[in-house]
Parts: structure tokens; sequence; C-alpha cells
């Protein structure tokens, strides 16, 4: 055993970079969720929009081009859960699994001409002073620009729920869509919104996933990384930055038992895996506790007969 | 003017009936489109998928395996629709699968060589124990502290895929397996393994106790007092607490089931048809049975020929990947299809397409 | 009456079992079954290269059909009963979970000839195939002591199993021969395929001090990782990742199943199929070794060709004495060879590997 050999300072950094396609999923979820919409198919968005990216960045040379392909392809997906759920008004849940069914045969039949592919590389960026800090440096400074681009959103999030107005709209179409649709707000269009945020979001992190941290395109590729998005939302209760915090431990968990076995500690890897479930299971009974909670319409449907 | 939903005041009895044949017939003409734009002829591939596993010429063989395919999906579903009829959401089933598969195989294994007609039973037991058992973590969570029971079922089966990793990799490791991951093959363990009543016929006890659970399902919402109280509290909470219903023992009870049924159903399928603990014993039955719950509009009738229209496309889309070379992906998409317009269709069973006026607001 | 007599009887009545024996006498059906998808650029992607490589080599003689991303049980049994009801006369099962489904199946249809991957039980109309990979890590473990200059070298395993055992024994003993330094790191991964966990498990092998990768798991995840660190080398696995080519990727394991699958299916032509078991390394070429680039020094290279040719010609076998186990005892003397039966069930490391397996 020798946990001398794991250097902290790489390890908080390879924290951020593997906490990043989750990340970017999750907020985009958070926003949904909060919008009173639970879309279960994450997954399918997320695999859908690392193709998208893979195909366009392989297409154009563009690893930028790419992400805003991916985005693109996971919005145009999230916009048939929009039609199911609030047009044709179908059961969130049942609409969330069959997307994520949808989602992963759609990305392995447009993937079958990119097995063994390499993507353009994604430049790191070198931020010219600020990487030179000690410590802080490398693990802050020394990513490549989506990983800034996620805690960016994180904190557009956040402020936009605490202060717009917009965001204010939104908290109350998910709390209570009766009351904000006799507001005169337009529950549908905010929520098909939303959606659409959510799914570029999920669209975005399956890129980062298939150009970046991978890289590669791979049938299944996104192997469960949108189940845990889903709850790293809950984990987080529904709060954008806490959403942060908890893609980290999420990340951070993988990461550091990774890094344990690397340096010869025994662990015993299955028990180590499901803590992050536990401690979300924990962390949601704490919650209870607390004020925050799930918004009240979360998951129930909405239609302005009355 | 725009189109415009106008609510039935009553769900529309023509429509739940039709609705799914319009959704299928749809499914069928996307589907066929393609699987024309794959470079394949579609009316071929359509009629492999619905047509061969039936009434072809090898249906003496996929007739049966409707029954192997679709028995746990129509018994977890069963389970599960309870609880959504009462507004409790389980979506944990696979958990619950898995951790009664484990129970039943550990019973089986803890007896193994035992020749003795009592495993079978304690199997069950166990089995449908374990499934209960996990599905109660979130229902006394719910009742304790009022978390989430769709987010807490969802986590524990994450917990249930590694703990069947472990089982797999250490306790319930073959002794003579050559080191290699999985169990002992309870197919070949009389005494534990749940074989066709009738050879070759499809018919293990898992399908008896899905046909069972169909039935008991059907008396006890059209006849039981329990019944009453799940479709009031799901259909008007309110109205429910007044009418007496204690929610705790509702929640308590649906999770139990669902969890208990789930539990059977992974049970049945480890010594049956499956065999024997491996890290990827599980295939998605229990998120599959959510759908199957949807799609058979939570009646228990309607669930059991849901179940085995599920079952029929995944066996017909795995002969037309054999037979037509028709990728994986394209039959995953063909199903997701399917459930798209079910689910799309089924507005116009509580709602009516009018051509309206704009109105003022909304 | 079983289910044996009860299906074949069947068959019979509808005239079918003749059928696949007299239409088709011209042309023979060759199937496969896979647990992954054809797309996953590792494991079953090069499954599939040997069926479309018997395709090629057979031309209008052979038809192939295949099932992908099959899983294990009940679904592998209908899967190759499926196959084998529609006229196949040769059925490959590629992953380890098939093995019962198979000899079941195979029970059921004694004129269809069954060939399991990776397995070991066998009947009259079932063979089983599996490639000496560590043959193969016998000359990556020789480059990797040579080149390392960490003496670090990190190894991504998969599961526990006596095959990984195997291959991780066989780095070891070669990298230790060639640098007496050298000690390995070694993650489970616990899965064969999560291209982001083998990439996390790279990067956090390569933080550690490791400047050679080593992987059993067959994404190419973990040579982003190492062309990403830079001055870090690694190895294809499964499939030869000739796109990270000339580094880090210096030289592959190639899963090449082109000669036995064209074999067999001859075999089965002409009549001559036997049930058999078959473990074979890089001499008969169901091992390859991808081109070992230019980034690793010309004598190292020299001395590694030369290795793989005394494997090849069967003149040296990576398991030979003297070796004792990890805790000290002594399992092969001077100039003994491990036997098969002892290989197949590998289950501890061998003497100064600095890791436990974990159970």
């Amino acid at each position: 055993m020798d946990l001398g050999s794991i250097n902290p300072i790489l390890l908080l950094a390879s924290i951020m970079a593997a906490s990043t396609p989750i990340l970017l999923a999750a907020i985009g979820e958070l926003v949904v969720e909060r919008a009173g919409v639970l879309n279960l198919g994450v997954e399918g968005m997320m695999i859908t929009g690392a193709i998208c990216g893979f195909a366009v960045a392989v297409g154009t040379g563009s690893p930028a081009t790419g992400f805003v392909a991916g985005a693109a392809g996971g919005a145009v997906l999230s916009l048939l859960f929009a039609l199911l759920t609030q047009v044709a008004l179908a059961n969130h849940v049942a609409s969330g699994l069959a997307l994520t069914l949808f989602g992963l045969g759609l990305s392995a039949l447009l993937g079958q001409g990119y097995v063994g592919v390499k993507p353009p590389p994604t430049a790191r960026l070198d931020i010219p002073v600020l990487g030179d800090i000690p410590v802080l440096g490398p693990i802050l400074f020394s990513h490549d620009l989506m990983v800034y681009v996620a805690l960016a959103l994180v904190a557009v999030v956040w402020a936009m729920l605490k202060y717009s107005r917009a965001g204010l709209i939104l908290r109350a179409v998910g709390e209570n869509h009766d009351a904000a649709h006799a507001l005169g707000y337009k529950v549908v269009r905010v929520r098909v919104l939303a959606i659409a945020f959510g799914g570029a979001c999920a669209g975005l992190g399956g890129a980062y996933l298939s150009l970046v941290r991978v890289p590669q395109w791979t049938e299944g590729m996104t192997a469960g990384a949108g189940w845990i998005a889903l709850a790293l939302v809950v984990f987080a209760s529904w709060k954008a930055g806490r959403v942060l915090l908890g893609a980290w431990l999420f990340g951070g968990v993988s990461v550091l038992q990774l890094n344990l076995q690397a340096a010869g500690v025994a662990i015993p890897v299955e028990y180590l895996s499901m803590s992050p479930y536990l401690i979300t299971i924990v962390v949601l009974v704490i919650m209870s506790a607390d004020k925050s909670r799930a918004p009240a319409s979360l998951g129930r449907i909405f239609h302005a007969s009355q | 003017m725009r189109l415009h939903l106008e609510k039935r005041p009553q769900p529309s009895r023509r429509w739940t009936d039709l609705s799914p044949l319009l959704a299928v017939v749809i499914t069928m003409l996307a589907g066929g489109a393609l699987f024309a734009l794959l470079g394949k002829n579609p009316v071929e591939a359509i009629s492999t998928i619905f047509w061969e596993p039936l009434f072809g010429e090898f249906a003496f063989y996929y007739r049966p395996q409707l029954l192997i395919k679709g028995a746990p999906l129509i018994l977890i579903a069963i389970g599960l629709s309870l609880g959504f009829r009462a507004g409790v959401w389980n979506i944990g089933a696979e958990g619950q699968y898995i951790v009664g598969a484990l129970s039943g195989a550990g019973v089986a294994l803890a007896f193994y060589p035992l020749d003795a007609w009592v495993v079978f039973p304690l199997m069950i037991m166990a089995g449908a124990l374990g499934g209960w058992a996990w599905g109660m973590i979130p229902a006394l969570l719910k009742l304790r502290f009022g978390t989430n029971e769709i987010l807490v079922s969802l986590m524990l089966v994450y917990v249930a895929e590694q703990l069947l990793a472990a089982m797999a990799l250490g306790p319930m490791k073959n002794p003579d397996g050559m080191g290699f991951p999985g169990s002992r093959n309870l197919q070949e363990y009389p005494a534990a393994h749940n074989a066709d009543l009738i050879a070759a016929s499809g018919l293990h006890w898992g399908v008896v106790a899905a046909t069972v659970a169909v039935i008991l399902a059907y008396i006890l919402l059209g006849r039981h007092v329990l019944g009453y109280q799940i479709r009031l509290s799901g259909e008007a909470p309110r109205a429910a607490r007044f009418a007496g219903v204690n929610p705790g023992r509702l929640i308590l009870f649906c999770l139990g089931a669902s969890g208990a049924l789930a539990g059977l159903a992974g049970m049945f399928e480890i010594s049956g048809p499956a065999g024997q603990v491996s890290i990827d014993f599980n295939v998605g039955y229990g998120f599959t049975a959510i759908i199957v719950a949807f799609l058979g509009r939570l009646h228990p009738v309607g669930i059991a020929l849901a179940g085995l229209l599920m079952a029929l496309t995944y066996i017909g889309g795995e002969i037309a990947q054999g037979n037509l070379g028709l990728p994986a992906a394209a039959i995953q998409m063909f199903q997701g299809m399917l459930l798209f317009f079910l689910l799309a269709v089924d507005v116009l069973t509580n709602y009516r397409l009018r051509l309206a006026p704009r109105p003022e607001t909304a | 009456m079983t289910l044996k007599s009860i299906l074949t009887g069947a068959v019979m009545a509808l005239g079918l079992g003749t059928t696949a024996a007299v239409a088709q006498d011209d042309k023979t059906k060759v199937g496969f079954i896979y647990v992954g998808p054809i797309g996953d650029g590792g494991w079953t992607y090069e499954h599939d290269q040997g069926r479309l490589a018997v395709e090629e080599h057979f031309g209008d003689r052979v038809e192939t059909v295949y099932q992908e991303s099959v899983p294990e049980g009940a679904d592998a049994t209908r899967a190759i009963t499926q196959m084998a009801l529609n006229g196949a006369d040769l059925i490959f099962t590629t992953s380890f979970g098939f093995m019962e489904p198979t000899i079941n199946v195979a029970k059921k249809f004694p004129n269809v000839k069954f060939e399991h991957a990776t397995g070991f039980k066998t009947a009259p109309n079932v063979s089983t195939y599996s490639a000496r990979f560590y043959e193969g890590r016998a000359i990556q473990g020789h480059i990797a002591g040579k080149m390392t200059e960490s003496n670090i070298v990190g190894y991504i395993a998969s599961y526990p199993i006596p095959e990984v055992i195997r291959g991780i024994n066989s780095a070891f003993i070669h990298a230790r021969k060639a640098n007496p330094d050298v000690q390995f790191k070694i993650i489970w991964a616990y899965t064969w395929f999560d291209p982001a966990k083998e990439a996390d498990a790279a990067t956090a092998l390569i933080e550690q001090g490791a400047d050679v990768i080593l992987q059993h798991t067959d994404s190419t995840a973990p040579q982003a990782a190492a062309e990403k660190a830079g001055n870090v080398i690694s190895f294809g696995q499964a499939s030869d990742m000739a796109e990270y080519k000339p580094s880090p990727r210096v030289s592959s394991i190639i899963d090449n199943w082109k000669p036995y699958y064209i074999a067999r299916t001859q075999a089965v032509i002409d009549g001559t199929w036997e049930s058999q078991q078959t473990w074979d390394g890089i001499g008969p070429g169901m091992v390859g070794i991808g081109e070992i680039t230019d980034a690793v020094p010309a004598d190292v290279k020299e001395e590694a060709l030369a290795l793989k040719a005394s494997i090849a010609a069967g003149e040296y076998h990576p398991f030979t004495g003297p070796l004792k186990k990890q805790d000290g005892s002594d399992w092969l003397a001077e100039g003994e060879t491990a036997d098969d039966g002892t290989l197949l069930g590998m289950n501890f490391y061998v003497e100064g590997l600095d890791a436990e397996i974990p159970q």
C-alpha cells in the first residue's frame, strides 16, 4: 500500500474533468424538474448527443461545431418527449423510459459508420497566468473549455432561478401549474422550453463523453451516466449549487476508488460502488427535515381545461 | 381556429379499446418506413415481427417463448399497476427483481445438493420476501421521513445491481466453475429447478403465478374494499382521506405487494429460464414492466395483453435480426416508437379533439 | 419423452429437419451469437470481422447470420435455438455466459455443430475454442519492462477471473525479466466495457506514476488518456487500435478469429467436423501481435519479435520455471512449464506482484 503515490492536486483536477458530463446532464434535468416535468429519458438524450456531436465533429473537423450539434441532437430528441407529455398529455415516467429506449436505438443506428474513428482533439485551455499558480493552477485552470462552460451553466441556472423573472415563472409552473395558469403564465410553453434546455444540456454532456472524456464512439458508451445525472438532481435537492457539489462527490467516489486501488489498497469495489446511491438516499432522508423538497407539481400532467 | 383538447366527462370506452390498435397500426407504418430506409423490405420486416412468432413455420417453438418472456413482465407490471393507480410510484422494480432472485437462489444454493420437495416452496417464499423487503425500504422511508419513493426505489436498483455483481463474483460463485463468475446452474439441481410443467410448453411456475396475479388483481380492484381505496386515492386523494383511507397503510401495501411480485418474478426467472446468478442476470424486465403497466392502461387484463405484445416484439424482433439482418438497434427503435404511439394516442381516451376558436387565455 | 424428442419430433413432422439438409445442401449456413453490439470496437467487433472473413473466403458457398447484443440466459437459449431451427449448420456462440445455453440447445439439435468461445463444457456436437492471450501479454510485458522509466506499469483489469489473472502474471513475469525493478499497479474496473471508467482508471494510474498502461478492457479510452498525458505508452487490446499509432499505442494484442472460423466452416462443408477443445496462441495465428511501432527502440523491438517467434514456434512457454507463487511457495521447477489445467483455473499471483486478488 502506498497512499503517498496519490497526488491530491492531480486527483482533484481529475475529479473536475470526470464530473463534467454528469454535471451538464444534471443541471439540464434540474431545470426540467423545477418546471414540474420528470424526464427519465436523460440517458437516451445523452447518447444521442454523444453520436450527433461525434459525427459532426468528425465531419467538420471542428469539436466546437460538434458540441453545438450534440446539444441540438439532445434538444430535438427531447422535443419528442415534450410532444408526448405536453401535447398528448402522456405519463412522464413511461414517456421518459420510452425516450431512453428510442435514443439508445437511434444512436446505435446513426453511429454505425463511426466505430474506430478518432475525433478531432479538443484543445486544452492553457490559461497563461492563472494556470501557473501552484496547487490551484492545475486543479482549476488546466482544463478544456467545456469544463468551464459546464461551471458557467451552473452559475447561470442558479442566478436565473434565484433572481430572474423567468426563473420565478419556471418555479411557479413547477410548484403549482394550475395557479400559474390562472395567473396567465403559459404553462405548456414554459415546460417545452425547459424540456428542450434539458435535452440540450444532456446532449452536451454526451458530446463531452464522446469527444473529450473517452474520446471515441461506441454503442452504449454512456453506460448509465444519464441515470446518475437523475440521481444527482435529487441528491442536490433541486438546487443548482448542490448539483455541482453532488457531481464532484459522485465523480470523486469513482475516481478515488480507482486511485485507492492503484495505490494498492484492497477495497471491496462493488460495495464502494454502491456508496454514491446509498449516500443519495441518506441525503434524501436528511433533506426531508429541510424545507427544500421536490417541486410540488413534479411529474403531474397539466391540462388547461378548467 | 385551432385544434383543441377537450376533457371527456368519462373516459371513452370505445377509444380505450381502439387506441392500442390504432397505435400498433401507426407503428407499423412508421416502423415500415424506418426499415425501408435501412434498405429492407418493410412488409417482410413487419410481418416477420408480428406474424412469424405466432403463425410462422416455427411457431411451435416461439409461442411457448412468448410465455417465458411475457410472464415476468406481467407479474411485475401487475404489482406496479396497484401502486400507480394509488399514486405510489415504484420505479425500482428492477432492484426488487434482482433481490428476489438473489434470495431465491441463495436458499437453493444453501440447500444444494439436498433433494427435497421443500426446497422450491422455500425459494418461492424467499424470493417474495426479498423483493418485499427491498420494496419496503422506500415505503418506510416515505412514511417516516416523507422521502420521494420514485427516487429512493430508483437508487436501490443500482445498489441491487452492485449486490448482484458482488454475489456472482463472491459468495454465490460456483465452486466447480473454474473461477469464472456465476453460480451453479439451478437447472441442473432438480429440487430447485423451475422447469416447464408440461415439457416444451413454456408453462413454468412463473407463468402460473402471473396468471394468478392477473386474476387476483382483477378481483381486488373490482370487488375488494382495498381495491376501491386504491382507486380512490389515485383519483381523488382528498376524498380518499375523508372516506377514511389510511394513506400510510396503502403505501406499505402497494410498495410491499409490487416488491413481492417483482421478487417472485426474479426468483422464477433465476431458477428456470436464466438458471444461474450471473453479473448480467437482469435484463431490464423491471423497467420494461413499467411500460407494460401503462400500455395495459393499469388494468389487469390490459396488462396481460400488453405483456404478451411486448414479448411478441422482442421475439419477433430477434427473428427479424436473424432472418433479415436487421440491426438490433433498429428493433430497439421500433419498440420505442410503439411505446411513443401507444402513449400518444391514449390522449383520445380521456380527451376529445375539437376544432375550436382560439381561446382568450392559454 | 423428453423435450429433445418432442422438439425433434415436431421439426420432423413439419418436414423442416430435412429442408435444412436438402434444400440448402449447396449452401452452408453459419450463425454467430454476439454478447455485445458489433459496433463495440472490441470483443464482438473482432468476432464479426471473423464472420465477414468467412463470407469473403467462401463467397456463395456459405450464408452467415448473426444476432447481436444477446443477453445471457433464457434469451441466449432462444437466439441459438432460432438459428438452429432456421437451418444453421454451424453456430458460434461468442461469450462465456453462453456456455449452458449452448450445451442445452446442442442436445436438441444433434445434427447442428456448435462452437462455444472461452468455455470448458463440450459435447459430441459442441467444441470449445479460446485464445492464449497470455502469450501476447508476455511480449507486452517485455516491452513494458524495457520502456518504463518510472518502473511503474499500470494495469487496467476487468474482473478477477483466471483469464485476466493469467494475463497479469504473464505480463509481470516478462516485465520483471526485462527490468528487475519494475512494479505493477493494478486497477480492477469490474466491467469489460465502460469507456468513461476506463479513462478514469488510466488517468489514476498515470497520475500515480505509471508510464506504461496495459489494459484488459475493450475500449480505446485508456489510449486517449495516455495520449493526453504524453510520455506514456499503451497497447491495443482485442483490436489493433491503430488510430493511436505510433504512440501511445506501441503494439497490440489482436483477437484474430478469422483463420479458425474459416477452418471450422471448411470442416463442416467437408463433413470432417469433430468435437474438440482448441486453445490456440500466436503460432496458429489466433493471437495477433499488432505492429510494434518506431516509438519502441530498435533493440527492444528486435527482442520482442524474437520472443514472439520463439513462442510461435513452440520453443518457449511464457510460464516456464523456476517460478514461485506470490506467497513464496514453489510453483514450477527450473525448466518446467505450466500445464493447461492450472492455467485455465489460475487464481493466484506469481511472486513479486505487490497486490491482492479481490475476493
